[in-house]
């Protein structure tokens, strides 16, 4: 056993969240009460680990303490006699081992959480809490809503699942043609947040972006029943291409490296082939879709052995697909990069204006660094505070000041004589 | 097993379907009604008579009252309604669409209270 300090302690917690409350709620069927024997182990492993150390297998650590927990819970709650019995049968401690993608359950619990009954905002934010481990604060933090808010719609749509009975259960051929694309949008946000995450604490969280590809890639297996649809094709190789990325993405100081900064020898090879074979696969397809138009951009740039070689034609002409199917201002804005190489920052800078994303840190950015390129330093810098003041990613927020910086300070400017 | 209302919505503004059209409805719905009962998923159901043969009685104050027409002034009202028996939310809503066809309107599904059954 190692010690470990208590963020560390946390940080094991939370990459073991999703296996442990999903083992649990297969056992007793009931997501509260899953969720609150973990709780409870939970606290009893935040007091213990830092001084005994994190014992060698903390998943199934916490699973066997939960589910004590659990137990005590219903034995002292009477009413639930029928579940105790039924609980009292599976009293085995051992820990679920993965075994393949239909008897998993947290592929099960994203069905659940993804389940069309259940209003879209409470299924994202279901799985987050449920499959990431993310705190209701860190998730109201994602989607710009207010905590309690956040804490109404959870508690609601458990309520709901339990209320309405929802099943917890390997969906069959039928549900899963029915939900794909709810549960894609969810893994593609999951993502997301695991890509660039949304708190004052982390750069980006690597257990959540792991956790979203293997569960794209569990999807991805079950769906051949169905002819397996490009689109998940598409969403896996968008996730591989841009994790492929990740080792050049954060600088040694925390700081987030551009893609035109990123050392490009660090890219995952591996990764880039699995991603572009996708890619070449759902091409002879030919159903595009807008995960797999979004996985052709990053295959366009992940071909450019250096930025200067990207093809920006092939990137705009994509985007101009993908504004098709989703003509939303920011896939407008991402393309705007794209007319920024192709026709100069001037002609993307009127595109970005007329946006108006003002609470999207990318908008002002994306503006910061046009004005930059075009001269205009007091204006970028405006812009760069605005960036700052709009996320609150450390390693966005430490580009961003950087950028602001190497534009000197506006009095060093007049005064230079350079 | 849960005991799910399924309850056939209407408006005010429904037009009343030909005489031709409430047969042919009346007889898929009791097909589909046999086909939930031979699944032993039936409990009760029926369809109601129009909205204007409704009374409202109230005995919650000291003296009961009892008045013409809906307690509610909404445009929408109960017009018909099934009590079923099902596994899961799943099995209700697979019922639901049968019967949301059958019936030809738009179904809600809401389960019964667990302390209540």
């Amino acid at each position: 056993m190692t010690a470990l300090g208590a963020d560390a302690v946390a940080d094991v917690v939370r990459a073991e969240y999703g296996r442990v409350v999903a083992g649990l709620i297969r056992r007793f069927g009931d997501i509260q009460l899953a969720e609150d024997a973990l709780g409870e182990a939970l606290v009893i492993a935040l007091e213990r680990w830092p001084q005994d150390g994190v014992p060698p297998n903390p998943a199934g650590w916490l699973t066997t303490t939960a589910h004590r927990k659990a137990l005590d819970h219903l034995r002292r709650e009477k009413v639930r006699d029928e579940k105790y019995a039924e609980a009292a049968m599976l009293t085995d401690d051992t820990i679920p081992e993965p075994t393949g993608p239909v008897t998993d359950d947290r592929l099960r619990l994203i069905f659940t959480c993804c389940h069309p009954a259940l209003a879209e905002p409470a299924r994202v934010a279901l799985t987050l809490r449920l499959l990431g481990g993310l705190t209701v604060a860190e998730i109201a933090n994602a989607f710009l809503v207010p905590e309690t808010t956040m804490a109404q719609r959870i508690t609601r749509a458990k309520a709901k699942i339990a209320k309405a009975r929802i099943p917890y259960r390997i969906p069959d051929q039928a549900d899963i043609a029915e939900r794909l694309e709810g549960v894609l949008a969810v893994l593609y946000l999951v993502y997301n947040e695991g890509y660039l995450s949304s708190s004052a604490d982390n750069a980006d969280r690597q257990d959540l972006a792991e956790e979203a590809i293997r569960l794209t890639r569990a999807v991805r297996s079950i769906s051949s029943g169905i002819g397996s649809p490009p689109e998940v094709d598409g969403l896996l190789a968008l996730m591989l291409l841009s994790q492929a990325r990740r080792p050049a993405r954060i600088a040694a100081g925390g700081s987030l490296v551009t893609l035109d900064e990123q050392d490009r020898t660090r890219w995952d090879a591996d990764l880039i082939d699995e991603g572009h074979a996708l890619v070449r696969e759902c091409l002879r397809r030919n159903a595009p879709g807008p995960y797999q138009i979004q996985a052709a951009i990053q295959a366009v740039h992940t071909d450019a052995l250096d930025a200067s070689l990207t093809d920006w034609a092939q990137i705009a002409a994509l985007y101009d697909q993908l504004m098709v199917l989703q003509p939303t201002p920011i896939v407008a804005l991402n393309r705007a990069v794209a007319v920024a190489e192709l026709d100069g920052p001037h002609v993307a800078l009127a595109v970005v204006d007329g946006l108006k994303l003002t609470a999207y840190a990318p908008w002002h950015a994306t503006r910061a660094d046009l004005l930059r390129r075009l001269g205009r330093e007091d204006d970028a810098r405006r812009a760069y505070a605005a960036a700052i003041a709009t996320t609150e990613n450390p390693a966005e927020r430490a580009w961003l000041a950087s950028r602001r910086e190497s534009l000197g300070g506006p009095t060093s400017r007049r005064g230079s004589r350079a | 097993m849960t005991k799910y209302m399924l309850s056939v919505v209407g408006t005010v503004d429904d037009e009343m379907p030909s005489d031709e059209v409430m047969q042919e409805m009346y007889a898929t719905v009791g097909r589909f009604n046999d086909k939930l009962t031979e699944a032993g998923k039936w409990v009760f159901g029926g369809g109601l008579a129009p909205i204007e043969s409704s009374t409202t009685v109230d005995a919650t104050g000291d003296k009961p009252t009892v008045t013409d027409g809906p307690f509610s002034e909404a445009k929408e009202f109960l017009g018909g309604f099934w009590i079923i028996e099902a596994a899961d939310l799943d099995e209700a809503l697979q019922w639901a669409k049968e019967g949301s066809a059958a019936c030809g309107g738009a179904v809600e599904v809401r389960p019964f209270d667990d302390a209540s059954q």
